[in-house]
């Protein structure tokens, strides 16, 4: 009883002195103001310094607070916590810049006739023109690669999950994740040399597809990996009971009740390909006409549209600050947009039919 | 036969089966008696039914037998037919590169500092582009680690559990954003915003042979000034398409992948460990430090050669905001810079007016893939020491 009251009355032995709520704020505070006294005493120029100053000013002096104040092992915990705060700062700024700036510059270019138009006879300093043709050719470049490799990576996934073991399916698993680091570049190199130089075929859209597969594949085998993995062992014992054979069992039981993770992982396997312009550059051309056959002639695309427009293709653009730069970024945020709505959309679905906890 | 089922009290054996077709199903991997199979209508509801239906009629011990050989061709094909696309790619480049490996001596293939295969003689080397391609990925990797592992540390011990969650998913979606668009962020908005940066890094650091910047005559020494013979500074707009640059770019597109993995890591730490930390008094910094980092030692290493895999390989983004010189310049402030993927992509359009111009990138292509395929090789490998280690 006599514990209780003298703890009550007196500080705890137990917890040493500690810095108060409001101290975070207050070196904020500090440092933003001597940081931008530095601004104006040293003359510098725009805001990234300052601000990087105060960063720096904010940790140092907190650390030192915290040092004459809670000692050693407090100071150490508040450095790290505070980097460890800015790191996440350091790393969604740009992101978000990113993200921002792109949709800054493309949305003035987003228009009706900009969806519904090609950029037939239109030069790099005309106006008008569109992105109808790069969308075409993007849909179905990205479909036929998604037609090559979904199923190739889900059968993969289904070797590894339901029949793999030994040293046959060891390799698979170790090429997969070998595979999954390919250069986007290499790959495009590779169908390069087996289709046009090898074959001798002339470029044409579905080119760039089978090399959009090649980079699909692995993907798409990890992610569907793992989500046949999550359907529980009692499912299949319970089929496997009932005396069905393994492969109907697969069919029946395993690809049913893991759908709706396979539909995702086959988006976001297509999302993550859509964007990719090496690969393209090597293989479909670019042609401002509308070209619906992939199996023929040069094909553009949404990446290969912008290159186009830069000037990167053909080493002439048109003059600084001209229509082709609006279109270029009109294009870039069309694509990352479709890209973000296959992210999006996947998760979303993902969550819709998310297995229940009962 | 220990294995036919016969543990089961749902599936009687029956003494009616004819051993051969049992045989069968063992033979090719089944573990039921095939005659027991019930009817395709009730597969998706196996608990309700109870009692197997013995109509087997459909399904005979040889079509199950088929069945399974089908689709396990089927699943193992697809298994080997990557194998066999990653054979193809090393078979195919190499095939297709030999004009060009062959066309000068090895030696000056690795240590010529042009690129210029139309010539006569030929004259190019990978020189340049592999002190590009690894700076710049150095670079990459020194930004991008320390940020990606404290991001995940943030996302998985700081940050509140539903954020987290959220938090997580806006990284990986961030991942997903194509190359193209953080090359024309670069180009637009990262080079002339820090064309300050730059020239400020040369004011106070230059003492650094790595920011020493200056302007360059064509042998690569700094131009000096007529009347002190100190060499010249350069104006604050003729900073730019540097490697450094090159780097930050890299190291912004590769924050996501590798701060995915850590994360994940992270997370798989055990709690008793952590609450063993917790238990003698740890700040949280030491509790991350003692319990979290030691665990996922192995992860992290894996996640930042997975992400120096997607710097080294990256294209787009490079080629946009590097400057073609094909010199090597330890200078990484100043423009310039060629990576093994940027080449082949800038230099691709001009390349089939040459003989060996096409050869020439398909080499490049080929060095890309044995150094991406060995980084690769010992990150994956890693893992799979660290998987045997803690099953």
């Amino acid at each position: 009883m006599t514990a209780t009251l003298s703890r009550r009355s007196a500080p705890s032995q137990l917890v040493g002195a500690r810095l108060p709520k409001w101290a975070p704020a207050a070196a904020a505070a500090v440092a933003i103001a001597i940081a931008i006294a530095l601004r104006f005493l040293l003359s510098w120029t725009g805001w990234a310094t300052t601000t990087v100053t105060a960063a720096v000013l904010f940790l140092m002096t907190l650390t030192a607070w915290s040092f004459s104040v809670e000692g050693r092992r407090r100071a150490k915990d508040r450095f790290a916590s505070t980097l460890i705060y800015a790191c996440f700062v350091a790393a969604v700024v740009p992101l978000v810049l990113i993200l921002t700036y792109i949709a800054i510059r493309g949305f003035p270019a987003l228009s009706l006739s900009f969806f519904t138009h090609s950029m037939n006879g239109v030069g790099p300093d005309d106006d008008g023109g569109g992105l109808y043709h790069a969308l075409i050719g993007t849909l179905q470049q990205v479909t036929i690669a998604a037609v090559i490799a979904l199923p190739i990576g889900i059968f993969t996934a289904i070797y590894l999950v339901e029949y793999g073991r030994g040293t046959f399916a060891r390799a698979v698993t170790f090429f997969v994740d070998v595979m999954t680091g390919i250069p986007s570049i290499v790959a495009g190199l590779f169908v390069f040399t087996f289709l046009l130089l090898g074959l001798g075929m002339r470029p044409f859209g579905a080119a760039g597809s089978i090399a959009l597969a090649i980079l699909m594949m692995p993907v798409a085998v990890r992610s569907s990996e793992e989500m046949l993995k999550l359907v529980p062992r009692d499912l299949r014992e319970a089929s496997y009971a009932l005396g069905v054979p393994k492969w109907r069992t697969i069919l029946k039981v395993v690809l049913p009740t893991a759908l709706s993770g396979l539909i995702t992982a086959a988006l976001l396997a297509v999302a993550r390909v859509a964007g990719e312009t090496a690969p393209l550059i090597l293989l479909t051309g670019y042609v401002s006409q509308i070209n619906m056959n992939p199996f023929s002639g040069q094909q553009a695309s949404l990446p290969m549209m912008v290159w186009d427009q830069m000037g990167k293709r053909t080493g002439n653009s048109g003059a600084i600050g001209g229509p082709w730069e609006a279109r270029a970024w009109g294009a870039a945020l069309t694509l990352v947009l479709l890209v973000l709505i296959l992210n999006v959309g996947a998760r979303l679905l993902a969550y819709v039919f998310r297995p229940k906890a009962k | 036969m220990a294995t036919t089922g016969g543990t089961d009290p749902m599936t009687d054996e029956r003494p009616g089966d004819a051993p051969p077709e049992r045989d069968d199903a063992v033979r090719a991997g089944v573990s039921e008696p095939p005659g027991e199979a019930p009817s395709a209508g009730g597969f998706g509801i196996v608990h309700a039914g109870g009692s197997p239906t013995p109509d087997a009629a459909g399904i005979t011990g040889r079509s199950v037998r088929r069945g399974d050989r089908v689709f396990l061709g089927l699943a193992a094909g697809s298994g080997a037919l990557l194998l066999v696309v990653m054979a193809a790619i090393a078979a195919f480049l190499i095939w297709q590169a030999m004009p060009a490996l062959t066309a000068q001596s090895p030696w000056a293939l690795l240590t010529t500092q042009s690129w210029n295969p139309g010539a006569t003689p030929p004259v190019f080397g990978i020189a340049a582009l592999l002190f590009g391609t690894v700076m710049s990925s150095v670079i990459a990797m020194v930004i991008a680690v320390p940020i990606a592992i404290g991001v995940a540390l943030f996302i998985s011990h700081y940050a509140a559990r539903r954020a987290a969650t959220t938090l997580g998913a806006v990284v990986d979606l961030l991942a997903a954003v194509p190359s193209l668009v953080f090359g024309m962020w670069g180009l637009y908005f990262l080079i002339p915003k820090t064309q300050g940066f730059q020239s400020w890094l040369t004011d106070y650091f230059s003492w650094i042979p790595l920011f020493n910047a200056h302007p360059r005559d064509a042998g690569g020494n700094p131009v000096l000034d007529g009347a002190t013979g100190l060499p010249l500074s350069l104006t604050v707009q003729q900073y730019g398409k540097s490697l450094l640059m090159a780097g930050i770019v890299l190291a912004i597109m590769i924050i996501p992948v590798v701060s995915a993995v850590c994360r994940e890591v992270f997370l798989q730490v055990p709690a008793e460990t952590k609450d063993a930390a917790w238990a003698l008094g740890s700040t949280k910094w030491e509790m991350i430090r003692t319990a979290v980092l030691p665990f996922g030692r192995a992860g992290m290493i894996s996640a930042a050669m997975l992400g120096l895999g997607r710097a080294l390989g990256e294209t787009i983004a490079v080629a946009l905001v590097l400057n073609s010189g094909f010199k090597i310049n330890w200078v990484i402030n100043e423009v310039g810079g060629d990576t093994f993927a940027s080449i082949i992509a800038l230099k691709f359009g001009e390349a089939s007016g040459s003989e060996l111009g096409i050869p020439a990138l398909i080499t490049a292509g080929l060095f890309l893939f044995a150094i991406t395929l060995i980084v690769n090789s010992i990150a994956r490998l890693i893992i799979a020491r660290k998987k045997e280690f803690t099953a």
